[in-house]
């Protein structure tokens, strides 16, 4: 029966002691030590969480490289390509333009030669009609000595006229 | 291999010729009277006002505690000595005493018969108080160098810390969090001391000599003490839906609500209760285990038998190492989960 019947002093002294050493241990110990764990831990977490982000941002810049070194490529075919397509058209249109010119330089030595053929018929037209009219009065001269002569010549040329 | 082997049994030689001394000594005062074995069972898991240490009777060697006595006059404190291991009665100008079987009477009012007497309120620094101051000393000790190293390196851990760190994460992630819930940091002081608490006054109480060998956790008192604290705890950090569950039980008619309420109001005070059992009935048992067997050596009168009565007894002292640490967690891990109940928020169904 002894050893269940609880005895005032040692009740008393468990309460006191108990209450003692929860108060000591909870401002020295207890509080310092919770802290100090949730400060390590937290640190940890930060720790991990800043490498997974470094290793995304690694990640990232990669991809980004990736895309930079693509995107350039691709400007450089561009550029190659319109270089090309530039040469190409330069050298049509030297082509166009040369053939152009020969037409032009052409047409117009046909004209220059056209308006120095038109001079020149011109020119001889002119000489003949000259002489053809001091032949006419050298003919004239000689043939219109007699009246006869003269008014055959006259019906002559009214029949002409007539005719025109 | 062999010097390896040699080494470990040197040891057990040891105990066995300790054994012997012990048997020699039984032997020679067996002649006397009877050995009586609950008599020497029960005189060693109660508590006592003296640290007994070896011999019986008049020439033993103990070391007296102060005897500290609220009585009709008044404090009345003086040393245990003075009472010659209860042979003497003590007189002092408040009053004369007896000790009678570990307990103290005022002279001449002790009856043999009804086995009772008139007694002051008794406040002594006995075996268990000792055990007591002890334990709490030790775990200042331990703690406090143990929270001084985090300041000094916050670091990884080392030394004592490496050891401590482990058991204080133990009873937050597996004792506080999960009983408790979000609101559990407020409790880890009174769970951390009553855990390292218990533990060490558990193990204390299964060093066989001097600073050791009492049954404070193990004593109804200590254990009902903590158990009402838990209870205390409880009661004040109960939110309204704890309340209302115990007095009016939401979700059930009428009638039944009239019902559960005294239950669920016994339950409140059954639950310290057998936290309180569990310890002591736990930590006695495991000390009335190890004494029945060294006591079978007493009993027999023979040396042969502590063949048997010594490896059973250290493997029983090993199986209370561990019940050392298992009760200090049940009663850790259930007064979480009593004061968790209290503070939880109530379910939206």
């Amino acid at each position: 029966m002894d050893l269940i019947t609880p005895s005032i002093g040692l009740v008393f002294w468990t309460t006191l002691v108990f209450l003692i050493l929860i108060t000591i241990l909870r401002a020295f110990a207890w509080k310092p030590i919770l802290s100090a764990l949730r400060a390590r831990e937290d640190s940890i977490e930060e720790a991990l969480k800043s490498a997974e982000h470094a290793k995304q941002e690694m990640a990232k810049l990669q991809a980004d490289n990736q895309k930079l070194l693509q995107e350039a490529r691709a400007e450089r075919d561009k550029l190659l390509k319109d270089a090309t397509e530039i040469a190409n058209k330069i050298k049509e249109e030297a082509k166009t333009d040369a053939s152009k010119q020969t037409e032009k330089m052409i047409s117009d030595a046909k004209k220059a030669i056209e308006v120095e053929k038109n001079a020149a018929l011109k020119e001889v037209t002119v000489k003949v009609a000259e002489l053809s009219l001091n032949i006419a009065e050298k003919v004239l001269r000689k043939n219109l000595s007699n009246d006869k002569e003269q008014k055959a010549l006259v019906d002559e040329y009214l029949k002409d006229i007539k005719l025109n | 291999m062999i010097k390896n082997n040699r080494n470990r049994f040197i040891p057990l030689v040891i105990l066995f010729l300790f054994s012997l001394l012990f048997t020699e000594k039984l032997q020679a005062s067996d002649e006397g009277e009877d050995f009586n074995a609950t008599e020497m069972i029960m005189h060693h898991i109660s508590d006592s006002h003296e640290f007994h240490i070896l011999g019986e009777g008049e020439s033993s060697v103990s070391v007296p505690l102060p005897i500290i006595l609220y009585t009709k006059n008044g404090l009345d404190i003086f040393m245990s000595s003075k009472f010659h291991h209860g042979e003497e009665t003590v007189t002092t100008d408040k009053g004369s005493y007896e000790l009678i079987h570990d307990k103290i009477y005022y002279a001449g009012t002790y009856s043999e018969e009804e086995h009772t007497g008139e007694q002051p309120l008794d406040f002594s620094i006995t075996k268990n108080v000792f055990t007591l101051i002890l334990s709490s000393l030790l775990i200042c000790l331990i703690f406090i160098s143990t929270a001084r190293a985090y300041k000094k390196r916050p670091g990884a851990p080392k030394g004592l810390q490496s050891f401590m760190e482990p058991l204080i994460i133990f009873v937050r992630d597996e004792i506080a969090i999960p009983n408790i819930g979000k609101n559990y940091y407020k409790f880890m002081p009174y769970l951390l001391t009553v855990f390292f608490f218990i533990w060490l006054s558990n193990l204390i109480g299964l060093v066989p000599f001097f600073p050791g060998s009492s049954n404070l956790s193990g004593n109804v008192s200590f254990t009902a003490t903590l158990a009402v604290i838990t209870l205390l705890v409880t009661t004040f950090s109960g939110n309204k839906a704890y309340w209302k569950h115990i007095f009016w039980m939401p979700g059930v008619p009428v009638p039944v609500k009239i019902l559960l309420a005294p239950i669920e109001l016994i339950s409140v005070f059954a639950k310290p209760f057998a936290l309180a059992v569990r310890l002591f009935a736990n930590i006695t048992a495991g000390h009335i285990v190890i004494l029945s067997l060294i006591g079978l050596i007493f009993i027999l009168g023979s040396v042969a038998a502590s063949a048997v009565a010594v490896p059973l007894a250290l493997f029983i002292s090993v199986l209370e190492l561990l019940v050392a640490f298992l009760q200090a967690f049940v009663f850790t891990l259930l007064s979480a989960l009593f004061i968790g109940q209290a503070v939880a928020e109530p379910e939206h169904h």
